[in-house]
């Protein structure tokens, strides 16, 4: 215990003591002893992306799709402003990540050194808390809180920014097996007068509707989620960031909600008597225009473990702040002990609406072309993976296509940048999502112009022979931004068509991967077949598809839920 | 809240972010060094009020918030103010300062400055009632408040 070691053994001594297994990253001035640790040891093993930005991306993948907190490494400066993107990103999503990021000297500090910036200052708004470590004697401390903070209440990204000089400095190495805070005490167990009321709203709802979000992924609890909607046989809905927390192929299931969301499921939501919101925060691509969605009257039970996410947007009439499992278990409970149960007659009544609504069968397309609809190719990757793939996406059209035709039964298998939005999550996402899923299928479902925004990590994808499938749906235009150019700004398609691209296969053999192009309908199945066969290699598939295609249904901005634009 | 560097201006940027106002900030550590306190006035409706403190509760250094209007508080700010004082002014405005029950700490021949304390409310009075032309220099710490009674707020 008394021998004394380096700030930057203790730093890796505490990932390692933190059961971190992988970690993603880009060395410089900052970290250099850092790195020369991480040399020295194998137990911890470090991943080196092509740019900052896709490290905390690669991370981030890696926490969606498994159950732990992503880990990365940048150095100071650009190192830093590169990798902003990457944790606002989490952020949004509240995904638990642990930054850590060099910083120059402690006696530099202020002094405008090389590479020097404000980390904790320009990070403090997009992370759920930062520190800066001035003395090392608070090191492995701060660490532990960091994975603390990060993996508890609801989930978000901490940074740790470490001077250079403390990772030179020696001190004794004690990890603490755990921390407690007094300002930080994570609400666990909801209030149970505020769960018996939602039971009594429960059971005297005629039009109900479950509608959940991620925070059914992140607390891992989509088995009582499916338990309570099977015991009650109500109908339930995911918004995109909860896909998967409810199994998409069960006949409760009514589909994704929201701007992109399905004909049923926004009908549902705007025409129901009783509402259970779960892990979910109502947001604007969520409910559409709240004053519109208040108009109909509906009774509202709100379940979350971040209060100031209850009554943000729309008022609820029985908030419960607690972690979604306890909740949830508990509710499952006394609702079993019930003996009164929810009208069956108003229930049925309740589904023959629901039935209506989805024989208008929004989510049809014209499976008859000649030339490919970028539909087709979701749900014939569904069929060959069996649905069973990890499958990631970037931004755009593709990714409501991915939410939209992919049926997610089980959850983390959906990996997006749901809040943020980020263009170029794809493909570093699904980098983590395979190292830490090491056997299982990643696929990434992207755009020619969503895919230039990270396409350098093709690279460190061939350095650790990842074998991903990317799904390149290629319009030759940056479709969503099309798509309301053709829907509110007069067809003007204002720098939104991509001139010279690449030639994707090139690219991607030039990397060292496998290129496939493909332009027609019937050779979208027999592409993707072969893809997949291919087990040890990267693919790189790049369908051409149709250039007007659009996304259906459509709630426009400021509209209502039942205001939606259909096929 | 901890009584930590950056702590202050994790409120002052969470106000700014989300788009709330600050009417004045006070604070200071406490009895306990480790621990800081601090009154913060700000104007919304009850639904802002609502996500200020819960936005405000989600910060880590934050260790316990309290709206002070949800019970009858005690409101202190203390103001100091430069004046012109010249000639029979000097009197007027030693009458004034003895109404309003202020210091007058620091003399020249053609100044005073005045310490007043009070509710924001009679500071503002104060401006009222003096010629605004007089007004060297103001300066004020914002408001600092406490509940009424044995209530206290611990961390
Ligand atoms: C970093 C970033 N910049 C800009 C945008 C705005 N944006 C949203 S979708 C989109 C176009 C995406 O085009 P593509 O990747 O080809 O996907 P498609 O919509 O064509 O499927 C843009 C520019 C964004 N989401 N992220
Ligand atoms: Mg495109």
């Amino acid at each position: 215990m008394s021998v004394e070691i380096t700030g930057a053994e203790i730093t890796v001594r505490c990932l390692q003591e933190e059961g971190v297994s992988c970690i993603f990253g880009y060395p410089g001035g900052a970290v250099l002893f850092l790195y020369d640790e991480l040399f020295k040891q194998d137990k911890v093993k470090h991943i080196l992306v092509r740019h900052e930005q896709a490290a905390v991306h690669a991370a981030d993948g890696y926490a969606r799709s498994s159950k732990n907190v992503g880990v990365a490494l940048v150095t100071s400066g650009p190192g830093v402003t590169n990798a902003v993107t990457g944790i606002a990103t989490a952020y949004m999503d509240s995904i638990p990540l642990v930054v850590i990021s060099g910083q120059v000297p402690t006696a530099a500090i202020g002094l405008d050194a090389f590479q020097e910036v404000d980390t904790v200052g320009i990070t403090r708004p997009c992370v759920k808390h930062n520190f800066l470590v001035k003395d090392i004697s608070e090191l492995a401390v701060t660490i532990k809180k960091a994975f603390y903070i990060a993996s508890t209440g609801r989930p978000g990204p901490v940074l740790v920014d470490i001077p250079k000089d403390i990772t030179q400095q020696k001190f004794k190495f004690s990890y603490p097996k755990k921390v407690s805070m007094r300002s930080y005490n994570p609400v666990v167990k909801g209030h149970v007068r505020q769960i018996k009321k939602a039971a009594e709203l429960i059971v005297s709802a005629k039009r109900p509707v479950f509608y959940t979000g991620g925070g059914v992924i992140l607390s891992n609890t989509s088995e009582q989620l499916t338990e309570l909607v099977r015991l009650l046989d109500f109908p339930c809905t995911n918004s995109l960031m909860g896909l998967g927390g409810y199994p998409a192929t069960d006949k409760r299931f009514v589909g994704m909600l929201g701007m992109h969301g399905t004909y049923e499921a926004n009908m549902a939501m705007q025409y129901c008597d009783v509402l259970i919101a779960i892990g979910a925060r109502f947001d604007d691509r969520v409910i559409g225009n709240p004053k519109h969605f208040s108009n109909e009257n509906r009774k509202i039970i709100h379940i979350d473990v971040d209060p100031s996410s209850i009554s943000k947007r729309v008022k609820v009439d029985v908030p419960i702040v607690g972690s979604v499992g306890d909740v949830l278990t508990e509710l499952v409970s006394l609702l079993k002990a019930d003996k009164e149960k929810p009208d069956q007659t108003a229930l049925q009544e309740w589904w023959k609406q629901i039935d209506l609504w989805r024989a208008r069968d929004c989510l049809k397309y014209d499976k008859d072309g000649a030339i490919i609809k970028p539909q087709m190719v979701i749900e014939k990757l569904y069929d060959i993976t069996n649905g069973d793939a990890f499958v990631t996406s970037d931004v755009g059209q593709h990714q409501m296509w991915a939410a939209q035709f992919y049926k997610f039964d089980k959850p983390r298998r959906w990996i997006n940048s749901g809040g943020l939005g980020t263009m170029g999550f794809g493909l570093p996402s699904a980098m983590g999502a395979q190292l830490a899923n090491p056997k299982a299928r990643v696929a990434c479902v992207t755009g020619e112009a969503s895919i230039q925004m990270c396409i350098q990590e093709l690279s460190t994808c061939k350095q650790y022979n990842l074998p991903l499938k990317i799904i390149n749906l290629n319009n030759r235009y940056m479709g969503m931004v099309r798509q309301w150019q053709e829907f509110f700004h007069g067809n003007r398609y204002s720098e939104s068509y991509m001139n010279a691209l690449p030639d994707f296969i090139k690219l991607a053999e030039s990397y060292g991967h496998v290129g496939m192009k493909i332009e027609k309908p019937e050779d979208i199945e027999g592409a993707l077949k072969e893809a997949f066969e291919l087990k040890d290699q990267l693919v790189f598939m790049d369908f051409i598809t149709d250039q007007t295609e659009n996304v259906f249904p459509m709630v426009p901005g400021g509209k209502g839920l039942s205001e939606m634009i259909l096929v | 809240m901890e009584n930590e560097a950056g702590a202050l201006s994790r409120v002052a940027g969470l106000f700014s972010a989300r788009g709330y106002n600050i009417e004045s900030l006070s604070v200071a550590p406490t009895e306990d060094p480790t621990l800081s306190r601090m009154t913060l006035v700000t104007v919304g409706s009850d639904d802002v009020i609502e996500q200020v403190t819960k936005q405000l509760n989600k910060l880590i250094e934050v260790v316990k918030v309290i709206d002070l209007n949800d019970g009858s508080h005690i409101e202190r700010e203390m103001m100091l103010i430069k004046v012109r004082a010249v000639g029979e002014n000097r009197s007027e405005i030693k009458r004034l300062a003895d109404i309003f029950r202020g210091n007058i700490i620091d003399v020249t021949d053609k100044s005073f400055t005045i310490e007043l304390t009070g509710t924001r409310s009679k500071l503002d009075a104060f401006f009222d009632a003096i010629d605004k032309s007089d007004i060297l220099e103001t300066v004020r710490t914002g408001a600092s408040g406490v509940g009424r009674g044995e209530w206290v707020l611990k961390a």
